[in-house]
């Protein structure tokens, strides 16, 4: 058996509803053996709250897989071959999305877990925030290269260079990236300056929460998505029911034992004034819960107002364009000062006269954007401007940890190495996040698209390069059917490259699904697709132009990377500290 | 002690038990979140102008649909498959229930059609084609088949998007008898 074939047989499982609940279910006690293995050095009573909380969760799944979705079901009269896999899904990047979605979706799990055992405690302190953190890192990280996965797939399967539509179940993605990564700048509040406790504790619910609120949205029926499972009412109802029993358990819990967290103190108090690195934590927290909370109403919206007046409506890329991504600039702007400002107390001043060179190159990069490289769209150029900024930013900030160029650079690269792991993960990351604005620039605002019927020998120009129709295939693949475009590609004459793309019918399913064929130099794609047409008429050739397009999953991966690095903090692995001397320890 | 501040802690859970309303109604009112409905229904029925399928015969009008009695409208062509399917419950609708049925074979070539209902039997009261479609444009088409009833007022009642199944008979025939 070749290796793809078996690939996809292991991802069979879970390309379904049932099988992708079992795949759930494994990770979930995954997960709960890590916690088991890797915090030894937590606190008895926490662990063992920590570890009853993550078994709860995964009782519920599995009586979800037992009474409604049992993956074991004999089928009545089973095909010989089996029923095959979607074939949207024979593919290498889709085999392994929901893998990584899921450890993410899980990870936060373990957060709700060390949450709920922090409130039946009573307790919210430095330490606890040290061991929450690398479970956050982890999921977070994971549920980045979840999505940017899935996100890519779509890029390459769909065929005509969208990466994200804002469909719901893409939304319910992106509502637990969002408040997973306001916890993780919060919960440094609390391991560093006491403050926020109960604040981080809701979001550490929140995160799980939305985590199954998508896992309920995608599989009741209650949206409709191109990715929807499974339209069961009876499923929904029991998605239903869990979501309340561990969302509304928690949220309850918080409610009556979170105003005891506040009135704990310790180490200074937790005081600060609005200019600090505390106060723009908060900016952050305020910022992404706003854009968690505006992905939640646009995503809910058509079910509500169903609900209470039949009209139908479907919110999209319009209202998202105008919410989401202005609430964005604030954020991105306070990205590059946050790290330059002092704890409880700090100066604004000495932080952008800093960054002023930071901002003098994102102007001039907006405007060279909107005069040079393409006037098309003026967001465009703004979004170029603040990406460059947070790059330039960001860098700035880590040259001047270094001291970099204004002390020996035997002196910078002993800095360097002191430089703790989650202090370089930040600066990768917030970078990352630039590189990636940059490839949504370059790809959504800036790309040439071209769809001509073409006869064989016949020619299309885009983007300063010629592509002929040399030839026509039909060809067979160990499931499939196919014909294949033969495209050459000169650029200025000399030959450039040979692009294929192929329209491949599935026999099982009867399903045609595109073979795109990209020719990418990491600084732009080159995007050929293959549609419907004859010897007579002609083909119908879709030629894409996308700059930047790669800097989107490049940037998403070295975000993830950042995270990572961040995870492999010393001060993860050398275990928690003492307790401070205020807090009483408990007689257990 | 409950104060105000207190109560603060309790909005996560209250924007829970909202949203947890809305999806247990949404499951329970077995609401179909993909259906588009239609918006001829309750307006008067859009103009029919069409050749007859049949050479020779009169052209359809909107007489047809202005009788006094309620009358089906389908759209179907003789590439279609599911027109196929429910084919032979549209034969039933006409010879047992006697209903009134117009056809307009939709972007036919009229030969095609002809041939197809001949082998196929042909339940239309009225048949009709629409060779390039522009019918199909003021009726509001999605594809075929599609099935309009209009009563007797000339109010389009039902519009179904597609093949018509023994359970939108439930539906039919009441208002088919009842007359407008």
């Amino acid at each position: 058996m070749s290796w793809p074939t078996l690939l996809y047989k292991v991802s069979g499982v879970w390309g379904n509803h049932e099988g992708s609940m079992l795949l759930w279910a494994l990770i979930l006690a995954l997960f709960g053996a890590a916690v088991a293995i890797f915090g030894v050095h937590l606190p008895d009573s926490l662990r063992a709250r920590v570890l009853a909380i993550q078994a709860l969760i995964g009782v519920g799944f599995l009586a979800f897989l037992l009474f409604t979705s049992n993956p074991f079901e004999r089928v009545a009269l089973p095909p010989p071959d089996g029923n095959g896999l979607n074939p949207l899904l024979q593919d290498p990047g889709l085999a392994f999305h929901p893998p990584l979605l899921y450890l993410g979706y899980v990870g936060f799990s373990v957060t709700y877990a060390f949450a709920i055992a922090a409130l039946l405690e009573g307790r919210v302190d430095a330490a606890w925030a040290r061991w929450v953190r690398p479970w956050t890192l982890a999921a977070w990280c994971f549920l980045t290269c979840g999505i940017a996965l899935g996100s890519w797939w779509a890029y390459y399967i769909l065929g005509w260079g969208g990466f994200w539509f804002w469909d719901p179940v893409e939304n319910a993605s992106l509502m637990p990236w969002l408040v997973g990564t306001a916890l993780l700048h919060s919960a440094i509040v609390v391991e560093k300056r006491g403050a926020l406790q109960s604040w981080t504790v809701l979001l550490a619910i929140l995160a799980f929460s939305l985590s199954l609120l998508g896992t309920f949205l995608v599989r009741s029926g209650v949206l409709t998505s191109v990715h929807a499972f499974a339209q069961d009412p009876a499923r929904g109802m029991f998605i239903l029911a869990f979501l309340l029993i561990v969302t509304g358990g928690g949220l309850a819990l918080y409610a009556w034992r979170a105003p005891q967290l506040a009135n704990q103190s310790y180490g200074g108090g937790g005081l600060f004034q609005p200019i600090s690195r505390e106060g723009a934590l908060v900016l952050n927290n305020l910022l992404l819960c706003t854009l968690a909370l505006t992905v939640l109403l646009g995503t809910l919206y058509p079910l509500f107002l169903d609900l209470l007046t039949g009209a139908k409506v479907s919110v999209g890329p319009p209202f998202f364009n105008a919410t989401f991504v202005p609430i964005c600039a604030p954020l991105f702007a306070a990205m590059c000062v946050g790290p330059f400002l002092g704890w409880k107390r700090a100066e604004i001043w000495p932080a952008l006269a800093t960054l002023r060179t930071a901002l003098a190159i994102a102007v001039i990069a907006a405007l060279v954007a909107a005069f040079a490289i393409d006037g098309r769209s003026t967001l465009a150029a703004v979004a170029f401007g603040f990406a460059i900024w947070v790059i330039v930013g960001t860098l700035l900030e880590f040259a001047g940890r270094l001291r970099l160029f204004r002390t020996p650079l035997s002196d910078s690269w002993r800095r360097l190495k002191a430089t703790p792991r989650a202090s370089l993960g930040m600066t990768i990351a917030h970078a990352s996040l630039g590189f990636i604005v940059l490839g949504c620039v370059g790809t959504g605002a800036w790309n040439h698209e071209l769809i001509k019927t073409m006869k064989l020998g016949d020619s299309a120009s885009i983007a300063g390069f010629e592509v002929k129709l040399d030839r026509m295939d039909a060809l067979r693949g160990p499931n499939y059917v196919a014909e294949r475009a033969t495209l050459v590609v000169t650029a200025g004459g000399s030959p450039f490259t040979v692009m294929a793309p192929e329209r491949r019918l599935f026999l099982v399913q009867r399903r045609q699904i595109a073979e795109t064929a990209i020719n990418t130099n990491l600084m732009r794609d080159l995007y050929a697709t293959l549609g419907e047409g004859d010897a007579v008429n002609g083909w119908v050739i879709r030629l894409y132009y996308n700059p930047l397009a790669p800097w989107i999953w490049l940037g998403a991966a070295m975000c993830a990377f950042g995270g990572f690095v961040s995870l492999s903090d010393r001060r993860l692995r050398v275990g928690a500290p003492q307790r401070s001397r205020t807090a009483a320890q408990p007689a257990e | 002690m409950i104060n105000s501040n207190r109560l603060l802690y309790f909005l996560p859970l209250l924007t829970l038990a909202i949203m947890a309303g809305f999806f247990a109604w949404s499951l329970s009112s077995g609401r179909d979140p993909a259906a588009i409905g239609s918006v001829l229904v309750g307006r008067p029925a859009p103009a029919l102008a069409a050749a007859a399928l049949q050479e020779g015969a009169p052209p359809l009008t909107d007489a047809l649909l202005k009788t006094g009695k309620p009358v089906l409208l389908n759209f179907f062509a003789s590439w279609c498959a599911p027109c196929q399917i429910e084919h032979p419950l549209l034969l039933r609708l006409a010879e047992r229930d006697g209903v009134a049925i117009i056809g307009i074979a939709y972007k036919n070539k009229p030969e095609e059609a002809r041939a197809w209902l001949k082998r196929l039997g042909n339940p239309f009261k009225q048949t009709g084609i629409d060779p390039e479609g522009k019918l199909a444009l003021d009726w509001g088409l999605s594809g075929v088949p599609e099935t309009y009833l209009i009563d007797g007022a000339g109010i389009v009642r039902l519009h179904y998007r597609a093949p018509l199944s023994e359970r939108d008979l439930a539906t039919i025939l009441p208002l088919l008898r009842g007359g407008s």
